[in-house]
């Protein structure tokens, strides 16, 4: 699948947004796949990743099946980085959310050392990733550019609305709740993190980056 | 997906949440209802939503009251107070939707969940895209749009006719009756899904023709289409073939997800140890 690929926005724009991510080709290396993509979860976290998730069971912040009615004053935003590493029980597509090049490529460097023998992918501006591979010495072996949105592109929403709807490829995040976002933070309702939050709750695969959705929603707060 | 009208109390939350804006209050009932024609069977109301179990008569109550005295409860938007959604037991055809999309459903004709299939991300182990290659990733519905399998029908006949070869490990290719011709399986034709992958490969010199193809499909189907394109670094790991003819066409190339080459076959029986 193509879940990060197709992100809005220009290059600039993904300065704060790099997703590092693992998986094992099916019949060539998903034997013993479980503990490595483990192993990769639990080496991402030192370096402060905004999201972590696998494409099964979700990411960092999950919605809740029996959530308490006082949550309505008190909602608890913290990342469950655990919840993620303990709730991966067979071979997925893992993944951490950097909202800096520097910790993306402190963490591609501690992945080459690692060893894993997994595929790993960095899903960012190109001239970033590009950036990563060299800090860590590593030639690019391919790539996959995203050529962007075509077609009847008339019946898509504004900028602003892409840019936060489609950090979520798998198209769980839906632009009328990114508008809306967008709108209850103009109004003051709720703060750009707030929303945030409750944007990447819905991204079954965590790699919606909250800290890039909250400076989008922060900019658009003052935009027409 | 249904949604139980027992327990609905038509806050509208969900009506926001739908990715294909299925779901709306009927006024004749006031209850949150949903279009089943448009519905795409992603789950994102039942799996997304946070879920109270309220008693849905004290919370219709209250809202009534607050209504009447003007007033607004300023509740979490992701919340279905009542956890009135209920799934449904799905039958083929329709189960091709949530097939297509519920990215937590993996296709049982790849294995992967999603949409596709590796594609480039495990180009390192399996050497799917070669130097002097290019793999098109062709995503009709997205972003949040959705599309029909008859339009995407017609992208594939438009392909077949040109002469190229899908991947076997697709969903999509799994889904036709007659892969020369693209031709995909009558029963379905009348589906609507988030989006589909049609994934293909050509030498890097059809690129552009692939490409012109597609253009001129988009123009007579009634959705967007994503472009992913694959290729295959130099021992440098540099990629000169493929972006000078997207640049060429006009494409800016800001964002790609880069393979970068640490994976390699682990289990007894495959023999590479790197490709």
């Amino acid at each position: 699948m193509t879940n990060t690929l197709h992100r809005f926005g220009s290059a600039e724009s993904f300065a704060d947004d790099y997703v590092v991510f693992a998986m094992c080709a099916r019949g060539r290396n998903d034997q013993d796949a479980l503990p490595k993509l483990r192993k990769f979860l639990e080496m991402a976290v030192p370096f402060k990743p905004v999201n972590l998730g696998d494409a099964i069971h979700g990411g960092a912040l999950r919605p809740s099946r029996q959530m308490d009615p006082t949550a309505h004053w008190n909602r608890d935003r913290a990342l469950n980085f655990q919840a993620v590493i303990n709730g991966l029980d067979s071979p997925s597509t893992v993944a951490a959310v950097f909202d800096n090049r520097v910790a993306a490529e402190d963490f591609v460097k501690t992945a080459k050392a690692a060893d894993l023998g997994l595929s790993i992918n960095i899903s960012t501006s190109v001239d970033g990733a590009e950036q990563c591979c060299f800090a860590a010495g590593i030639p690019r072996h391919s790539v996959g550019y995203s050529l962007g949105f075509e077609g009847k592109t008339e019946r898509l929403p504004a900028g602003d609305v892409l840019l936060l709807s489609t950090m979520c490829g798998h198209g769980m995040v839906s632009h009328s709740l990114a508008k809306k976002m967008i709108d209850w933070v103009k109004e003051g309702r709720r703060t750009p993190e707030q929303a945030a939050s409750y944007l990447t709750r819905f991204c079954s695969c965590g790699v919606f980056n909250p800290a890039r959705a909250a400076r989008i929603l922060e900019t658009a707060r003052t935009k027409s | 997906m249904r949604i139980n009208p027992d327990k609905c109390v038509a806050c509208g939350n969900c009506t926001y949440v739908c990715p294909v804006g299925a779901i709306y209050i009927d006024p004749a009932i006031r209850r949150a209802t949903i279009n089943r024609d448009e519905c795409v069977e992603c789950y994102t109301c039942f799996n997304g939503l946070s879920q109270e179990h309220l008693n849905p008569v004290f919370v219709r109550t209250l809202r009534k009251t607050f209504q009447l005295m003007r007033l607004r409860f300023d509740p979490e938007p992701d919340v279905c107070p009542t956890a009135a959604f209920e799934p449904d037991e799905l039958a083929w055809p329709r189960t091709v939707r949530r097939a297509f999309s519920d990215p937590r459903v993996p296709h049982e004709s790849t294995g992967v969940h999603g949409r596709g299939t590796e594609e480039v991300k495990t180009n390192d182990v399996s050497g799917r895209v070669q130097l002097g290659e290019v793999g098109f990733t062709i995503e009709l519905g997205r972003p949040g749009v959705g599309v029909w399998f008859r339009d995407i029908q017609r992208m594939s006949w438009a392909l077949a006719k040109a002469g190229v070869a899908f991947e076997k490990r697709n969903p999509v290719t799994s889904l036709m009756s007659d892969v020369s011709t693209g031709t995909i399986r009558e029963d379905i034709l009348g589906e609507k899904v988030l989006s589909a992958i049609i994934e293909i490969k050509v030498p890097v010199e059809r690129a552009e023709e692939i490409i012109r193809t597609v253009w001129e499909v988009e123009k007579q189907i009634d959705t967007v289409v994503a472009l992913g394109v694959g290729a295959r670094c130099d021992e440098h790991g540099e990629e000169n073939a493929v972006a000078p003819i997207l640049e060429k066409l006009g494409y800016n190339l800001e964002r790609a997800k880069t393979n970068i080459g640490l994976g390699r076959a682990t289990n007894h029986a495959a023999s590479e140890a790197r490709v």
